[in-house]
């Protein structure tokens, strides 16, 4: 079977014509690089994706900062994680690359901060 | 009491630190950022998703983290950034009139790199008619509501327009619980990346809906709904086509304008069809000493392609200040078939350099070749190549003073 895709590794966005066979990868055509190629390979079987949101900060100069998956997910754990990370805050002040929740929903994925908030009397 | 510098560079965003920090590194020492905000970073402070750096660093990373690399570079090497001060005019001699928490500050430069990045067109820019309600808001300004003052624009919202901004937005309302109802464009090909249209509407199943257009804005004291109406080919409203969407929100994503108010009174030219100043291959403007780069200039697709174009800037202004800038020539470029626009739209030397452009229709194998008086100067084929994605044309230098003419084959 003969597939249509768009590589969302990099803003290239080759178009990908993949030849698949019982959900397996038997040829891609299309690809600039080879992480295209990896990347069809992985979103066939088990697609994933990273996102981004933002936690609540106490005691900060700022309500909120900003976070992100440190590695793709699959798909359909991406609303659960939304929840926890609704759940949490965190306590300023907080630097890029703290974790806020290690090893998300045991996805093997942490939740970092992507932005630095300082602490009230700071 | 007007205070000398070497450099002055206008913003800290993308271009603007990427510029400072070349001065830095080719030994122009007293280089001053001037940064309206409070904070550095520009419009990436509330660009939180992933994707940036790639080009540049090699890497991916969050608009906050890509910023966070420039500025802290910016601090170990002691790069001097004003904020909260807002450069109120330029003029001809390289001097400034800022406006800061400390009071009216005068600078004189020897080279001034403006890198104030662009504006996004607003619902008067395009001019959609009905009731004006709360509930409709640029992208850009949505975004800022969500990732800096942590504020829900709205529950049920529609989209108008692909524009990147407006893709990624998609998605993050939705992340948050927001039902996006439907994205509607224009045009009839989505202007945003493509794998924007996959990870952001695809995923989450967000229809689009190409060669429509939001006609009527309804709603009292908040959007009750919009009307929206399919266009033909000149992009004409359809009668009979209008369809009655129930929404509280309407984002706008329909493109990017570069900001030269400043410029403007400063005597530097203008280019209508960018919207940025003219410049030369060394990205100065018809000012000497006046350059400017990144999305100030004309708009760029990624944030990355910002830096580096600041970065080619700062090697142009490092040269101005030492003597050494090559301005002997005065040669126009211009847009021959098939081409929007170009930047540069002048040459002033002699070295091989790179035209950046964009086509006006979509084609594919398209090739695309710079001629001076029937000589080559450069030519390329690019697989495909659409009017939203900026392309660059690497050319040899120029010779004599004829027109450098870019068309496609």
């Amino acid at each position: 079977m003969r597939k249509n895709y768009t590589c969302i590794i990099c803003p290239r966005s080759c178009a990908l014509e993949a030849e698949i066979e019982d959900g397996k990868l038997l040829s891609v055509k299309g690809n600039g690089c080879r992480r295209g190629a990896e990347w069809l390979s992985s979103e066939i079987t088990d697609p994933r994706r990273t996102i981004s949101s933002s936690v609540s900060v106490r005691g900060g100069v700022r309500e909120i900062v900003s976070v992100r998956l440190t590695a793709p997910v699959p798909c359909d754990m991406i609303f659960p994680i939304m929840a926890e990370i609704r759940k949490v805050s965190v306590k300023a002040p907080v630097a890029i690359g703290d974790v806020v929740i290690h090893d998300v929903l045991s996805t093997g994925s942490d939740v970092i901060a992507t932005s630095c908030v300082l602490a009230n009397d700071e | 009491m007007i205070e000398n510098r070497k450099a002055v560079v206008i913003g800290s965003g993308p271009a603007g630190l990427a510029a400072a920090l070349k001065l830095d590194s080719l030994g122009v020492k007293d280089v001053l950022i001037l940064e309206r905000e409070k904070e550095t970073g520009g419009i990436l402070r509330q660009c939180i998703h992933d994707g940036f750096g790639l080009e540049r660093f090699g890497e991916s990373m969050s608009g906050p983290e890509y910023a966070a690399r420039l500025c802290n570079d910016g601090r170990d090497r002691g790069i001097e950034c004003l904020t909260d001060a807002s450069v109120m005019e330029v003029r001809k001699d390289r001097t400034l009139t800022v406006a800061s928490g400390g009071g009216l500050l005068e600078y004189r430069a020897d080279a001034i790199i403006v890198a104030a990045g662009c504006r996004e067109r607003s619902r008067g820019a395009i001019m959609i008619p009905g009731e004006r309600p709360a509930g409709v808001f640029t992208a850009g300004t949505a975004q800022a509501y969500m990732n800096l003052y942590n504020r829900m624009p709205g529950r049920n919202v529609v989209i108008l327009g692909s524009g990147d901004i407006g893709l990624i937005m998609a998605r993050r309302l939705t992340l948050e619980g927001a039902k996006v109802i439907a994205v509607f464009e224009i045009q009839d090909n989505p202007n945003g990346l493509e794998r924007n249209i996959v990870q952001c509407l695809d995923d989450y199943s967000i229809p689009l809906h190409l060669s429509h257009t939001v006609t009527e804005i309804h709603g009292k004291e908040r959007v009750e709904g919009v009307t929206v109406s399919a266009v033909d080919s000149s992009m004409k409203p359809v009668p009979g086509s209008e369809k009655f969407y129930p929404c509280d929100t309407l984002i706008l994503s329909v493109g990017l304008i570069p900001d030269n108010t400043i410029l403007e009174k400063a005597g530097v030219e203008l280019d209508p069809r960018t919207g940025g100043a003219v410049v030369d291959e060394h990205f100065m403007t018809s000012v000497p000493g006046i350059f400017s780069a990144g999305n100030v200039l004309h708009v760029h697709d990624l944030a990355d392609f910002a830096s580096l174009e600041a970065e080619s800037a700062a090697e142009s202004a490092a040269l101005f200040i030492g003597g050494k800038l090559d301005t002997g020539r005065n040669v126009k470029v211009t847009a021959g078939k098939g081409i929007g626009h170009t930047v540069p739209e002048r040459v002033s030397g002699s070295a091989p350099f790179s035209i950046s452009f964009r086509v006006t229709e979509q084609g594919r194998d398209v090739t695309v070749v710079a001629e001076q008086d029937g000589s080559e100067l450069g030519r390329r084929r690019y697989p495909l190549a659409i009017p939203s994605q900026m392309l660059t044309l690497p050319v040899k230098g120029v010779s004599g003073s004829g027109e450098v003419e870019v068309r496609i084959l």
